[in-house]
């Protein structure tokens, strides 16, 4: 295996040293999830493939400075964790080896031998996302456990991002890691006529990632924004490596769209600017052109679903911006098609908002009044919020549905998916761009 | 892998079926039964008595403290098995979804412990 330049025969300079680890950060930077899933699809069992990988590292740390970097990484680190894994599983098992282990061993010993640089590893990371958004594990713990699996983002990283202690969140990764190797999840993408059902699953994880990124109250904390870049690099992962699901493209171009005004989102004082107030100059042309471009094609593959009628709602505010016109007709109707497929009563009152924009607050109003029958809005503090500002005279500018700074972290709120006042904006519609028929078992009602 | 599939079912339910209902429920069991063997998967099955002719045992320092009833007191009770070895939870639970308890109950599926994978 050729060798990059190392100290004189054998030891080490502090040259060396820094480059084993410099290269050693790049592979972990490229290739982590590559290598996890990889591994963790031979072993079928995460918290080992991510032991394995953890002490192939280790040993990378230990020996690339005194022998020098390999040429292939990615294939010596997968050699080694192969070694690893193996040990590892001669260790837990006692007495006999069933059968199913020595095939396991096998196969990865194939696997691993057949991987000469990081372009020849399969991709197993999608099939790492279906096991980590399997229905039979807890959906509140499937997006943390993305995060760890693929992007190997720590438990304390994580907890702090969805609110939790390191420990409990310790625990559950490890509770959900042990059920999908002694339950028998499988790695696979999904059959065809079950992926539709199956992916769901995996977005709404990858946008809970993004909605707990974006409901940090202060806009400060480094922690949590670099959770939004994660949830990022996960839905552009699932629409690259499934370019023909239009959700897989309509979640990506509404977290684009949302990603695009973070910058005029806050004040230099930290202070929250609502949408219809903020510096369009400050907006990311780019990344909404992306975001638009994939909404078209999205729409091309001609399935409607939510998060390309979200993206549509972000779409079409977009263009208000553009053209400083205020047509809320689209709006209402994009509404209407949220409404129908998710029965959410956060989306019901953001409807209603949007009626009163055309109608005015009287019809409003009675939406609002109505909605209280629904027990899941009494604890909705933006419920409260809208309705008193529709009794208010004059009628004042819909942003108040959702007021950023009054959401606190208590078990009363709402998921947050539903609580992030710019991931959902309550905005208008070209929903002519978006097409299709709209199925009646698509989503479940986020609050 | 093998898996338990244990159907717990409202026991009164069958009492208040017609006999051609009852005879419909039996042929469709005996259907999904003959689908596991020609599929080559079904490990054994079995269907309980009702859970009024359950007794528990427990044993506390030494003396074996026997009662009548089934261990949970709740409407729906263990109604019967199927153990079942397939590829993986997937298939398991696809042929869960295929079972008739699933319909009239619900079924919960148990991967067994293998001894030798620890």
């Amino acid at each position: 295996m050729a060798r990059s330049k190392c100290g004189r025969s054998g030891t080490c300079t502090l040259d060396s040293a820094a480059q084993a680890r410099s290269t050693a950060d790049a592979v972990a930077r490229r290739s982590y999830g590559k290598l996890v899933a990889f591994l963790a699809a031979a072993m079928r069992d995460v918290a080992a493939a991510e032991d394995a990988l953890s002490e192939a590292f280790a040993a990378a740390l230990a020996d690339w400075p005194l022998n020098g970097c390999p040429a292939n990484p990615e294939a010596w680190l997968l050699t080694v964790a192969r070694r690893k894994g193996i040990d590892g599983i001669r260790r837990r098992r006692s007495g006999e080896v069933a059968a199913v282990q020595l095939q396991i061993l096998a196969e990865l010993d194939e696997a691993a031998s057949t991987v000469m640089d990081d372009a020849a590893i399969p991709d197993q990371r999608l099939a790492l996302l279906f096991a980590c958004a399997h229905p039979a594990i807890d959906a509140g713990i499937r997006a943390p456990l993305m995060l760890q699996a693929v992007l190997g983002l720590d438990a304390k990283t994580i907890a702090s991002a969805f609110l939790a202690s390191p420990d409990a969140m310790g625990k559950r990764l490890g509770r959900a890691k042990q059920k999908i190797r002694q339950a028998g999840i499988r790695f696979a993408i999904p059959a065809r006529d079950e992926l539709a059902g199956r992916l769901d699953g995996v977005l709404d994880a990858i946008y809970a990632a993004f909605a707990e990124g974006w409901s940090d109250p202060g806009g400060t904390d480094a922690i949590r924004r670099d959770l939004t870049a994660e949830a990022l690099f996960l839905a552009g992962l699932v629409a690259g490596l499934l370019p023909q699901e239009p959700e897989a493209l309509g979640l990506l171009a509404c977290m684009l769209h949302a990603e695009a005004r973070r910058r005029a989102r806050r004040t230099e004082d930290g202070d929250y600017v609502p949408l219809a107030e903020q510096d369009v100059a400050l907006w990311d042309a780019a990344m909404i052109d992306e975001a638009e471009a994939l909404l078209l094609r999205a729409s091309a593959l001609g399935h409607i679903g939510r998060y390309q009628l979200e993206a549509a709602l972000q779409s079409a505010h977009v263009e208000r911006r553009r053209s400083g016109r205020t047509d809320w007709t689209p709006e209402v109707q994009i509404y209407d098609a949220l409404l129908a497929l998710s029965g959410s009563p956060v989306v019901a009152l953001n409807r209603a908002l949007a009626i009163a924009e055309l109608q005015g607050p009287r019809a409003a109003l009675e939406i609002v009044d109505a909605l209280a029958a629904d027990g899941r809005l009494v604890d909705y503090q933006p419920y409260w919020a809208a309705r008193a500002a529709l009794l208010a005279e004059p009628m004042p500018t819909p942003r108040l549905a959702m007021p950023s700074t009054s959401r606190s972290a208590s078990p009363a709120t709402p998921p947050s998916g539903a609580s992030c006042s710019d991931v959902r904006p309550y905005c208008h519609a070209a929903w002519k761009k978006v097409s299709g028929t709209i199925p009646a078992d698509v989503l479940l009602p986020r609050i | 892998m093998q898996y338990l599939l244990m159907l717990y079912s409202n026991e009164s339910g069958w009492s208040q079926m017609t006999p051609a209902e009852q005879e419909q429920g039996v042929a469709a069991y005996g259907a999904y039964t003959q689908a596991l063997k020609t599929a080559g998967v079904l490990v054994g099955s079995n269907r309980l008595q009702n859970s009024t002719t359950a007794t528990t045992v427990h044993v506390a320092d030494g003396k074996s403290q026997v009662l009548d009833g089934p261990y949970v007191d709740s409407k729906e009770q263990l109604a019967g098995y199927y153990l079942i070895d397939v590829a993986d939870l997937d298939a398991a639970l696809a042929w869960t979804a295929r079972c008739p308890g699933a319909s009239h109950g619900t079924i919960e599926v148990r991967p067994i412990w293998d001894m030798y994978a620890g």
